[in-house]
């Protein structure tokens, strides 16, 4: 067991290195960096001076130096000093990854006018007492431009705000799905098989936008006039309670619900069909205790797998419902990031969520060895 | 003009006998639902002489009850559909509708009633015509299909131009007349959206896009997952490992971030899709090659004439697709078509997402399928690997990848209608349902009808497919 552990461990460290590189590769193409250049720097700057910010803040390596100085005296035009620009792929990206993970020294980059610019160096403090080591081992995540904060503590508050929601998501999806799963597959072929079946087909096939889109249309518009709730759960972020955060909790929990329910019920149908069940039949236990006392530990195991990997999927409920109830959290961060080109933000964001999905994944694999006795790792 | 009610002269007929039923028909599933906790556990039983015997009494009753309830429900639904083709805008909204969809009607009538003369000899699929939910399912998939097809082909259903913005239509609710509506249509059946375009129009245009994407994407991300799931499961071994490790890495990634990093104007502009469209779509062109070429190895002449045959056009097309002046892939002079802004992008996004998955699948079958007997015998007759691979497990695994080829289409327009909702790859006038729904969604305190169609009719189409998913599976598990 132990050494099973570890290896999944060891894969799951090299599946994150691999994705973080991707994202980091991707967030870093040239384009991005570019709009980031404009951004910071100046909007009206030429293509030589964007890259020439770019090598100045250690995104990218240093203009050829003999381009730079024949732009700057005026020897030829921006255009064709604009053609010897290298925009595509850049061996700094390494070093970059690296830095940015925090497994090499920062760049410390003089620049031309006299000014250095650090990695570590934070604004207002001294060159000599930045670290040598700055990246996400070091607890250092970057800043976000569109939150004017630090990555780490932007995503500290909006990852909790998702975790309520996950939480209420969960209070109210597990249990119902198990309940209408054991129903279900009770007693195969009954009405209730098939009404709760119809029922868990129907939710599989109502994504998120499509279900938060109805019930906020039928519970909250005016012209309805139900208004039973709020279409907005923003004041949910502080003070939630029924009205508002309602809503937003049963989208979430619709479509991941019929996934569970289904998965339940083929599991709770095919211990309903085993051997040691019709012996217990015939024996003459209750239908109740053979539900209750012979089928549904058995019967459970399955499932348990299955709502450990909803949990990627859940994420992308999250987002769906946190920009359509308007709730800020790690979802809408994640959209607010990627819509504004926050490459540190984002960067950070896709650290969180993939390895939220690879641990889910490992307690997964380890719950499943461990709740089912018939498997062995070795 | 006048407006339009939603049921019109019919309504005064038919919509008492719905009120009625309706209600009805869901005390009558409920009380069924209840009542079904305290069944005796007989239910159908067969005895040793090969009679059945049923639980009878109340439970009976309810059965019966509900049968016929039901079926009178759909009688009265067709009811308002016949009415409507027969009056037209007199029977209302629904009428209007009814009769602007008769194309639809007569093509699934005709494939109905052929399909079922005819159920006998058309193996799995006449099969379908024997689960109820499964011809359910196909209902609802062919409706969208044909909707689809005739709106996109023919021109027939929609009403309006899904770009024409009436003056005087903004928000209008379902059933306004349009004003100085000599020529063309005279009523916004489903309203008017923000823009004053007609919604009905755009979700029936918006079928369209849905079914040139989400099928052909889901058959391309099969070629990728069945091309490399096929030899990971049979070799097994550190190429297996290697094609798991890199599906496991796509998997964990979280769609939403790779939609957002692969679609984003800044990456498209390195041309980075392409670079990806080039890889997945070069997998059709081999898997098309190992195909032929594996089963006519013995003669290369035919071999060779079969290979240019399909091979040929195939090359053109792919070349085409992913060649495009002024961007980054810029080198093959015969580009016949261009396609058009942000598909390419979106559809390589969706076939990246799902290949994943179907190599998974077909990893585990084949893993599964190469133990038989006769694949043995296969590899004793001295048969290549490719050629068991592809003629001996393939054809056997067939079942189960026909079934997850319809869940993975509703999962693909679910992925679609995704993109579309977060205003990605698509253009913003595109009348595809996920992106109408987003421009719908921010007035939906005060008007809901804009993005209420488009939103239903995603929810159907993806239905049928799950329901036809589930009738393909449990008649082919009755083989």
């Amino acid at each position: 067991m132990g050494l099973f552990i570890l290896r999944r461990v060891l894969t799951m460290v090299l599946t994150a290195l691999c994705l973080t590189f991707v994202v980091f590769f991707m967030t870093n193409l040239y384009p991005n960096l570019e709009k980031l250049a404009k951004s910071e720097g100046n909007f009206r700057m030429t293509d030589v001076e964007v890259a020439s910010w770019l090598s100045q803040n250690g995104y990218r390596s240093p203009v050829d130096p003999d381009l730079l100085a024949a732009y700057r005296s005026g020897q030829i035009e921006s255009e064709e000093a604009s053609r010897g620009i290298n925009t595509g792929f850049d061996v700094r990206l390494f070093r970059n990854y690296a830095e940015w993970l925090g497994v090499m020294p920062g760049y410390v980059i003089e620049t031309p006018s006299g000014a250095v610019n650090a990695r570590c160096q934070a604004p207002g403090t001294a060159l000599e007492d930045a670290p040598n080591f700055c990246g996400i081992l070091q607890g250092y995540w970057g800043f976000s431009s569109v939150f004017k904060d630090t990555v780490g503590s932007v995503i500290g508050t909006r990852l909790a705000l998702t975790g309520k929601l996950m939480f209420w998501v969960m209070v109210l999806m597990v249990p119902t799905a198990l309940l209408v799963g054991v129903l279900a597959g009770m007693r195969e072929g009954s009405a209730l098989d098939r009404s709760l079946s119809t029922f868990s087909i129907t939710s599989t096939a109502t994504p998120e936008y499509v279900s938060g889109v109805i019930f906020i249309a039928v519970f909250t518009s005016s012209a309805v006039g139900l208004k039973w709730f709020k279409g907005s759960a923003a004041s949910a972020m502080d003070d939630a309670n029924f009205q508002n955060f309602f809503l937003p909790v049963l989208t979430i929990a619709l479509y991941g619900m019929g996934y569970i329910a289904r998965m339940t019920r083929a599991s709770m149908a095919e211990v309903m069909n085993a051997q040691y069940i019709r012996t217990a039949r015939l024996k003459g236990v209750s239908f109740r205790n053979i539900v209750l006392k012979h089928a549904l530990r058995n019967a459970l195991i399955a499932p348990f797998t299955v709502i450990m990997l909803q949990f990627p999927w859940l994420l992308n409920g999250v987002v769906i419902v946190e920009s359509l109830f308007n709730y800020k959290g790690f979802g809408w961060t994640l959209v607010q990031a990627a819509g504004n080109n926050d490459i540190e933000l984002l960067l950070g964001v896709s650290v969180v969520s993939v390895i939220v999905v690879l641990v889910t994944q490992l307690i997964s694999d380890i719950g499943y060895v461990y709740l089912n006795p018939r498997i062995s790792v070795t | 003009m006048e407006d339009l009610s939603w049921t019109g002269l019919t309504g005064t007929i038919l919509d008492p006998i719905l009120m009625i039923l309706a209600p009805l028909f869901a005390v009558v599933v409920v009380a069924r639902m209840l009542l079904s906790m305290f069944e005796p556990d007989t239910g159908e039983q067969a005895n040793p002489d090969g009679t059945l015997v049923q639980t009878g009494g109340i439970w009976g009753l309810m059965r019966l009850a509900t049968v016929l309830l039901g079926v009178a429900l759909v009688l009265v639904m067709l009811a308002y559909v016949a009415s409507g083709l027969v009056l037209g805008p007199k029977a209302g909204i629904l009428g209007a509708m009814a009769r602007r969809f008769w194309p639809v009607w007569l093509a699934l009538a005709l494939t109905f009633a052929l399909s079922i003369q005819f159920k006998r000899r058309l193996g799995l699929y006449g099969k379908l015509f024997d689960s109820t939910i499964g011809m359910i399912g196909f209902g609802l998939v062919m409706f969208w299909v044909f909707t689809a097809l005739f709106s996109g082909v023919f021109d027939l259903i929609a009403t309006h131009d899904t770009l024409a913005q009436l003056s005087g239509m903004k928000n209008k609710v379902p059933g306004t007349p349009v004003p100085d509506s000599e020529s063309g249509y005279g009523w916004y059946l489903l309203g008017g959206d923000n823009l004053a375009r007609d919604v009905f129009s755009r979700m029936v245009k918006g079928s369209t896009v849905v079914m040139a994407i989400a099928p052909l994407a889901t058959l391309f991300a099969f070629m990728v997952g069945i091309t490399l799931g096929l030899p990971a499961g049979y070799y097994g071994g550190r190429l297996d490992t290697v094609l798991s490790f890199v599906a496991n890495l796509i998997l964990a990634f979280p769609v939403i971030l790779l939609f957002y990093l692969l679609v984003t104007p800044e990456i498209v502009a390195t041309g980075l899709p392409q670079y990806m469209a080039m890889v997945l779509f070069v997998f059709p062109l081999v898997f098309s090659a190992v195909l032929i070429h594996s089963r006519l190895r013995t003669q290369p002449g035919k071999s060779v004439l079969w290979l240019a045959m399909v091979l040929v056009p195939m090359a053109l097309v792919y070349l085409s697709v992913i060649n495009e002046h002024g961007s980054k892939l810029d080198f093959w002079p015969l580009d016949l078509f261009d396609v058009p802004g942000g598909l390419l992008v979106v559809f390589v996004a969706v076939v990246f997402v799902n290949a994943p998955t179907v190599f998974r699948i077909v990893r585990g079958l084949t893993m599964d399928i190469k133990t038989r007997d006769y694949v043995a015998a296969a590899q004793t007759r001295g048969e290549r690997p490719w050629y068991i691979m592809l003629w001996e497990i393939l054809p056997n695994a067939r079942g189960p990848l026909i079934v997850d080829f319809c869940l993975r289409i509703g999962y693909t327009t679910i992925l679609l209608g995704t993109l579309g909702f977060f205003g990605l790859g698509l253009p913003p006038e595109s009348p595809d349902w996920g992106t109408t729904i987003n421009e719908g969604r921010r007035l939906l305190a005060v008007y809901m009808h804009p993005a209420l169609p488009p939103a239903l009719a995603l929810l159907s189409l993806v239905l049928g497919l799950n329901l036809l998913a589930d009738g393909l599976r449990e008649e082919s598990l009755r083989d």
